[in-house]
């Protein structure tokens, strides 16, 4: 089983980066892109076949360590 | 007076905090560390040097702030032991919840290392007494991630609550009312982006930083 | 292991000549299998093995009172008393820089920080030389971006302060960038750490990361001209780890202190193949190597691939018998993968086993003895004739000639870049980019002693005569060490050159060297380590030669040293050494008038040395507030950027009897110093001076806000300030 986590930082919080990275793609002729957030993917290979159970436990990851929850939101995709 | 320096694989601070710690106590300090389990019992004040701990992977102090020394050290600043940490260990000390808030990104992007003049926004605190008049020093900043970020109940809260200890002269890094160090409620757990300790010396920075020093050791 | 038949082909894509495998048939008596070509390959690469640059290197001054140890070693080691040695180096990450300028740099960085530990030196202070394309060039403004990044990144997290250097721009570079890095460490004289392998049956050590498929074939690559096609090479680029590097500091530096070690050496260019080779060859034993042992990142890795690999932060060590266990617990305190991979033996063989195969076989020595050695065709550069300063029509309005100038790439502040170098780490850092100075001043902890450091070389003066560009080279570091009061001791070289195989360049390379040479003897002032880096060019286009020197100082009581940033109101200013106005090659012709030609000023060393030796003096004797050479763009930019570093006004006069007014501004004559003093110091000055038959003159005095030149130049400082320090930021963010 493959657990894939997002971590990006909350909406309303600054996004330096994205918005440099946007400002780059205005100045290549990309016109469409309004905004840009960047954030981080974790890829964890896990033993067991229980998904929920999972789930639950890269939860617990998360707030204890992947993601500071000041700053930061996330989402996971658990995939076989 | 024992103070104590926590050595994470890649502090590189340490060096710097022990020799301003030896030089205004006179005594050496306990370099513990970070797989200890305890700190020694002596301790009387402990700082959380600059540096990378553990790389600075996943998020800056992310991983240090999970150690098991620090474990040991959020109980015992919970029993009132005083505890700085200095850019590195200010971005633990968040990470671990003993301050509130977090350090960000610069909003510049990159790495800024500059002399930084700091106006003093409490003179009463723990940190800040021996600087008697004086109202601006100046630090060396070298950071990447020295953006401080707090919901505005929060900064207004440490605001109110003469909290907020140093302000950036000319913000460096984009941080959110250009705080540069705050304490926690009880006053005892201080942490800031600029380096006081590398400000004791006349041939390296000046000796602003020394007061801070000074300050801490004196409330003991 | 699957035989593959080493065919014409095969050979060539490993860079090797039919010549140079006719003699690795002849050595071993029958054909190389494919790891063995590969070996052969690496260590006869041109980065390896000097096989251009070899014969004219051994022409250089090595040795001296001072000197420890010279060139052949992981770095240079000199000794400043006290029991204390500085262990120094530069080199040049040049190709992988430019194919991904973050990695490629932090890389540089860490690769010459392993050389200076490896040595047993604590890393002190970094330095680094970098050129760049023209700034209108579309590549350049991403490469400064990413080297600068790079350099940061990597210093900035193992904790060693990034303390100077110098960048320029010239469409020269457009097609190959130089970043050439700079380690200055310090050890204790009976704690220096050599690589030869001696003695037979002892456990060779692998330490610090992981062994992948990164940068297979780096050291070819870096033997080889660039084509349109080498961005598609991007995945021979190693990746850096700086966390694992400061962990193999301190692991390295805990072991050290035990006796432990027999030899050590870093695994750079060319990995395990080069550390093993040049420790067994130069302890004249063989060694044995087991490759399952070698940790791995990636599964199923072929021999071929470990031993050509250059991942990162690994270093091979030769341990005592005995102290093994005490090797294992200090490398896995520091978390590092740490493995005894092998033995030495009395056979002089290099033997390798995979597998329960042997998969090399190989005598040691000609690996490193047999290694080609040519003597390419070199072509003098044709003399440039002598541009005579009335020639060069004066400016109509020096105002803005000066801010020109001060604004122009070559000048401007390079504070975008030095801001994000972590300079005061370690909390010795006494002087640095900050202050716009000559040379670098870092205090040996603990003590009332520095080391003054500084990389210079000018390029143009190399172009356009590249023996007197080789005497300045060395010349304008070891000006810049006495500008600060040091006593210079050695230098270091990283010398980046075009395609040796074409006479006109091997020229450039040969008359530097001439040069150079020549220099480090008047000045008893060895060369003590360096690296070579030729075939920068692309598409037939050469860099211009461009031999970096990074000098090594020693201030032996910080009471007595100087930086520019000392003037105060009321102090006259000095001009030290004489003015004809030379401004052939200038930077002013370059920037003014859009000429790069002439014969570029030529360098005195006589005269040099008796000038510097008098101004160190003075700064001994406490008689100066500031000092400050005069290099490029002459004597206003040298003015200019005192009185801006010591935040005071200042008024030139220009005395009667001196050159045309463009030459006394911006000529570029050599041995020049700038001396702010107090007023009452002056005439004692000048009388020492011209009784020693050093030439002396008043020229200015500081105060105020302005800058004023007789009856020309009239400007705020603060607006000079604003132009000085605009370009670069702007530049970056437009």
């Amino acid at each position: 089983m493959k657990a894939i986590i997002h971590v990006g930082l909350k909406p309303g919080v600054l996004d330096p980066q994205g918005r440099a990275i946007a400002r780059s793609l205005s100045d290549l002729g990309y016109d469409e892109v309004s905004d840009a957030r960047q954030g981080k993917v974790i890829e964890l290979d896990m033993s067991g076949t229980d998904k929920d159970a999972a789930e639950a436990r890269v939860k617990e990851m998360c707030e204890k360590l992947l993601a500071n929850t000041v700053i930061e939101s996330y989402r996971i995709t658990i995939e076989d | 007076m024992q103070t104590a320096v926590i050595v994470f694989p890649a502090s590189n601070c340490d060096r710097d905090a022990a020799m301003a710690l030896e030089k205004v106590t006179g005594r050496a300090p306990h370099m513990v560390w970070h797989r200890d389990s305890e700190l020694p019992s002596d301790v009387d004040f402990v700082v959380i040097p600059g540096g990378f701990s553990y790389g600075d992977y996943l998020r800056s102090g992310a991983m240090a702030a999970r150690s098991p020394i620090v474990k040991d050290l959020v109980k015992r600043a919970g029993q009132g032991l005083p505890v700085a940490g200095f850019c590195n260990g200010f971005q633990i000390l968040t990470e671990t919840g003993l301050l509130p808030g977090a350090l960000m990104r610069n909003k510049g992007l990159k790495f800024v290392c500059r002399p930084q003049e700091l106006k003093i926004t409490n003179g009463n605190s723990r940190y800040t007494s021996a600087y008697g008049t004086t109202q601006n020093v100046v630090f060396p900043v070298a950071h990447h991630d020295g953006n401080y970020y707090a919901d505005d109940s929060t900064l207004d809260s440490l605001e109110n609550e003469g909290r907020i200890i140093f302000k950036y002269e000319g913000n460096p890094n984009g941080s959110a009312r250009d705080i540069a160090g705050i304490c926690n409620a009880e006053g005892n757990v201080f942490g800031m982006m600029p380096h006081p300790e590398r400000a004791i010396d006349p041939q390296h920075g000046g000796t602003d930083g020394l007061g801070l020093f000074k300050s801490i050791i004196e409330s003991i | 292991m699957q035989a593959v038949e080493i065919t014409p082909e095969i050979v060539a894509e490993h860079g090797l000549t039919p010549d140079e495998y006719q003699i690795i048939l002849d050595r071993l008596g029958r054909a190389p299998n494919l790891n063995e070509l590969g070996i052969f390959s690496v260590m006869w690469s041109e980065h390896c093995s000097y096989k251009s640059s070899r014969r004219h290197l051994g022409k250089f001054l090595t040795t001296g009172d001072k000197v420890i140890q010279g060139p052949g070693e992981n770095a240079g080691v000199i000794d400043i008393g006290d029991g204390d040695t500085i262990i120094f180096k530069m080199e040049s990450h040049n190709h992988p820089s430019f194919i991904e300028p973050y990695q490629g740099a932090a890389t540089g960085v860490g690769g010459i920080m392993r050389d200076v530990f490896t040595m047993g030196a604590r890393p002190i202070a970094l330095m680094n030389a970098l050129r760049f394309g023209s700034p209108d060039h579309p590549k350049t403004k991403s490469l400064v971006d990413g080297v600068v990044a790079g350099i940061g990144g990597y210093g900035n997290c193992v904790g060693v302060p990034t303390v100077g250097g110098e960048t320029n721009f010239h469409p020269g570079y457009n097609g190959n960038i130089l970043v050439n890095a700079m380690c200055v460490g310090h050890a204790r004289a009976d704690k220096v750490f050599y690589s030869a392998a001696k003695g037979v049956g002892n456990p060779i050590f692998y330490v610090g990361s992981k062994t992948g498929k990164d940068g297979i074939h780096g050291a070819t690559m870096a033997s080889a001209e660039f084509d349109d096609q080498s961005e598609e090479k991007r995945p021979t680029v190693q990746v850096g780890d700086p966390f694992k590097e400061k962990l193999l500091i301190e692991a390295c530096m805990e072991l050290m202190a035990t006796d432990a070690i027999i030899a050590i050496q870093d695994m750079g260019a060319a990995g395990l193949t080069s550390s093993s080779v040049e420790m067994a060859d130069k302890g004249g034993v063989g060694i044995e190597l087991d490759l399952d042992l070698v940790p791995q990142r990636e599964p199923n890795m072929t021999p071929y691939e470990m031993m050509l690999s250059e991942s990162q932060e690994r270093m091979l060590m030769v341990i005592q018998p005995g102290k093994e266990q005490l090797a294992f617990d200090v490398f896995e305190k520091w978390e590092l993968d740490v493995a005894k991979i092998g033995v030495t033996t009395d056979t002089g063989r290099m033997v390798l086993s995979h597998k329960g195969e042997i998969v090399c076989d190989i005598p040691v020595a000609p690996l490193a003895d047999d290694a080609p050695n040519y003597d390419r065709p070199h072509e003098p550069t044709p003399k440039r004739p002598q541009i005579m300063t009335a020639d060069i029509a004066e400016p109509s309005d020096y105002n803005a000639t000066l801010l020109k100038m001060v604004g122009c790439p070559d000048l401007a502040s390079r504070r975008w870049i030095w801001e994000q170098y972590d300079r005061t780490v370690m909390a010795d850092t006494v002087d640095n980019s900050q202050s716009g100075g000559d040379a670098a001043i870092v205090r040996i902890h603990g003590t009332q002693k520095a080391v003054a450091i500084t990389t210079d070389v000018t390029p143009r003066y190399c172009y356009a005569d590249p023996y007197e560009g080789g005497k300045q080279c060395v010349a304008e570091t070891w000006r810049n060490l006495t500008c600060v009061g040091a006593d210079p001791i050695a230098i270091t070289d990283c010398l980046n050159f075009g395609n040796p195989e074409r006479p006109d360049i091997m020229g450039q390379f040969v008359g530097c060297i001439e040069g150079m040479n020549e220099a480090c003897r008047a000045f008893d002032y060895p060369v003590v380590s360096g690296n070579v880096s030729l075939y920068n060019e692309t598409n037939g286009v050469a860099i211009p030669p461009t031999p970096a020197v990074g000098g090594v100082g020693l201030i032996p009581d910080l009471n007595y040293f100087a930086t520019l940033s000392g003037a105060k109101d009321g102090d006259t200013l000095i001009l030290i050494g004489k003015t004809d106005g030379w401004l052939g090659s200038s930077l002013y012709l370059r920037e003014i008038e859009n000429r790069e030609d002439g014969a570029p000023p030529p360098v005195d060393l006589q005269v040099e040395k008796q000038n510097g030796d008098f101004v160190r003096r003075l700064i001994r004797d406490r008689r100066v507030n500031a000092v400050h050479d005069c290099s490029d763009g002459g004597m206003l930019i040298a003015a200019t950027e005192m009185a801006m570093s010591s935040r005071t006004g200042l008024m030139l006069t220009k005395p009667e009897g001196s050159c045309l007014t463009n030459g006394w501004y911006f000529g570029e004559d050599q041995a020049r110093y700038l001396l702010a003093v107090d007023a009452n110091s002056v005439n004692p000055i000048l009388s020492t001076a011209k009784s020693m038959g050093v030439p002396a003159i008043e020229i200015g005095t500081f105060g105020g806000s302005q800058l004023k030149a007789d009856n020309h130049i009239d400007l705020d400082l603060s607006k000079i300030r604003a132009t000085y320090e605009a370009w670069l930021p702007t530049y970056m963010e437009s």
